[in-house]
């Protein structure tokens, strides 16, 4: 059994690694994060050092993505920027997993009313236009990064608890469980110790992808002021200002939407190499 | 038809009732309640619109109570009146906006349709080709880019660089003395830019969908079939398989309706337009609740009723969903 595992992955490696595009995205995945753990020591300024002096300036040898209106350097805020934007990333993923785990789980392992009931709440949280929900939140609670990711999380898991309960309705008749049944498990133990790990590929690349979105709703709201409040920098609030500078300071509105741009893709990148190192069917 | 017809609309009520149910909590999930948090930490809350917060959610009487008073008014379309210095009635508002968003996300939708579907079909029909690689990249490009910063890169650099299109509101100053054509022109060149922005942002989903779909169906028996029976390429591909290919997308359509309408509150802050997204950005803004929720309830509305017709539309076309 130990040794058939390690056979899967070892041939799951071989399928990622010859996808070119997949190795980018982990590659940059990666870059990305070791860049908002080492933001301290790698942005060449203070990212709230204000200069006046030095308000926006253009990119230069001193300042090498410009300044703001407020003389702060550019490239350093776009640094710790990517501290906000990752931490939002994972928590409300990792909020909006744990939801659609249980949802998707007891629908998929019950089915009958309580199938009913959970899809049709599914069915109901997806009539919403999710900004207008997530903004009318934010409305009624006020913006901050906690709430942001807490948000973004509930208004974020009816895509993995459909995941979750197709696989379930899937396996629950396969034969390993029938035997666990047919053993006495408990529906806790089933659910857990059986059909959860076998249902996790799936949710994985999902939560993959969904860091992805997590990271572009975040970035949408601190732009429009809505999420993440100066001075703390993010992607967002920077861009914020780009706009309001957009006819004078073209950097403020160019490089943070990059940043945005490169994180997002690369994160789509590995999420879609896994997906195809999993399934090879898909690669033809 | 009428049957099928009937039996949606019916499914409808409790998807309604759902919405209202939701709304409803999210007003309430203030901690201790919403007409506190106002006055604690709103200093632009009046002691009058207190009174006023507290009469329209009925705070004093029982949580089933207060959701079932709401419900009744929502049955006509009562959102209570806006907290802005106006306090004009929340329908009235979104009445008179409503159309403007409704038309920009309709034009979207033309364009990406029209982009959308032919890019979809060539990509599947020479799948591997320089095309379809081109048209991937395009796509992962169009998943990964944030919509406002399209939006700021349009601004950039046809409004500023180029200086050929007009960067914010619906109208110039002048409108008002233009003639008809000039009126028309002057309309279309202030809102290229935006409808341009949301139809890039809808188009990647949308071709690679087609693209799916098309190679799902070219797989299919009766293609080869109509290939073996002599019919030229053309006929094949854009008659028999792309017609059938389009019946899936058409419920792609219905639901990419909550994003189009979601991402307008983005494209008509940017560009500065008197829609439904300006409005509900502003109500945002000012914590004005009756309206935030109005327009919650409307946008979800929209929605249903997006999804109805796109469900409709698939059942005309396709015999099976309305036997079934």
């Amino acid at each position: 059994m130990q040794r058939r595992k390690h056979m899967i992955k070892r041939e799951f490696w071989a399928r990622f690694r010859r996808n070119r595009l997949a190795m980018s995205g982990l590659v940059l995945v990666a870059g990305m994060g070791v860049v908002a753990l080492a933001s301290p020591w790698l942005a060449p300024y203070d990212p709230n050092f204000i200069d006046l002096k030095e308000v926006l300036m253009p990119p230069s040898q001193s300042h090498l993505l410009g300044t703001d209106t407020l003389g702060r350097d550019v490239l350093s805020r776009i640094i710790f920027g990517a501290r906000v934007s990752l931490l939002v990333g994972f928590v409300a993923v990792g909020i909006a997993t744990l939801i659609g785990l249980l949802v998707g789980a007891l629908a998929g392992y019950y089915g009958g009313w309580v199938d009913q009931a959970l899809m049709r709440m599914v069915d109901l949280m997806l009539c919403f236009p999710t900004l207008f929900l997530i903004l009318a939140v934010i409305a009624v609670l006020g913006p901050s990064i906690w709430n942001i990711m807490v948000v973004i999380g509930l208004t974020g898991w009816m895509g993995v608890a459909r995941l979750v309960r197709a696989e379930f309705l899937s396996l629950k008749e396969r034969e390993f469980v029938v035997a666990a049944r047919a053993l006495g498990a408990s529906d806790a133990r089933l659910m857990w110790r059986h059909l959860l790990p076998n249902a996790l590929t799936p949710v994985m690349v999902s939560a993959t992808l969904g860091v992805a979105g997590a990271i572009l709703v975040e970035s949408a709201l601190s732009f429009l002021g809505l999420g993440v409040q100066p001075p703390t920098p993010s992607w967002g609030n920077i861009l914020t200002m780009g706009k309001d500078n957009i006819e004078i300071a073209w950097w403020l509105s160019f490089f943070p939407g990059l940043a945005i741009l490169v994180t997002v893709m690369s994160y789509n990148l590995l999420g879609e190499g896994i997906r195809e190192a999993i399934d090879p069917r898909l690669q033809e | 038809m009428w049957l099928y017809l009937a039996k949606r609309l019916l499914l409808m009520v409790p998807m309604l009732l759902g919405i209202t149910l939701i709304s409803f909590t999210v007003i309430h999930l203030a901690p201790g309640t919403p007409v506190e948090l106002q006055t604690t930490m709103n200093p632009k809350a009046s002691l009058e619109a207190q009174q006023r917060l507290k009469e329209i959610y009925g705070l004093d009487k029982p949580l089933y109570i207060q959701y079932w008073d709401w419900l009744k008014r929502m049955a006509f379309l009562d959102f209570g009146r806006s907290f802005a210095p106006d306090r004009r009635p929340v329908l009235d508002k979104i009445n008179e906006r409503i159309g403007i968003t409704l038309s920009l996300n309709l034009l979207s939708l033309i364009i990406i349709l029209a982009v959308a579907v032919p890019m979809g079909v060539l990509a599947a029909y020479r799948a591997h080709s320089w095309f379809d690689k081109a048209t991937t990249i395009l796509v992962f490009f169009g998943f990964a880019m944030p919509s406002f910063w399209l939006a700021l890169l349009l601004i950039l650099f046809f409004g500023v660089y180029l200086d050929w299109l007009p960067i914010s509101g619906l109208t110039s100053l002048q409108f008002s003395q233009f003639t008809f054509w000039q009126k028309v022109q002057d309309l279309l060149a202030h809102v290229t830019l935006p409808v341009l922005g949301a139809a890039f942002m809808g188009l990647a989903g949308m071709s690679r969908y087609m693209r799916g779909s098309m190679l799902e169906v070219i797989r299919q028996d009766y293609i080869t079939t109509a290939r073996a029976k002599g019919l030229p390429e053309r006929t094949v591909i854009f008659k028999h398989a792309m017609r059938n290919a389009l019946l899936p997308v058409v419920t792609m359509l219905g639901l990419s309706l909550p994003g189009l309408i979601g991402g307008s509150v983005i494209f008509e802050s940017i560009f500065a337009i008197p829609g439904m997204g300006q409005l509900f950005y502003g109500a945002v803004m000012a914590r004005d609740y009756p309206l935030v929720m109005g327009e919650l309830v409307i946008g979800a509305l929209l929605t249903l009723v997006g999804n109805l017709l796109a469900d409709l539309g698939y059942a005309l076309v396709d015999p099976r969903i309305r036997a079934g």
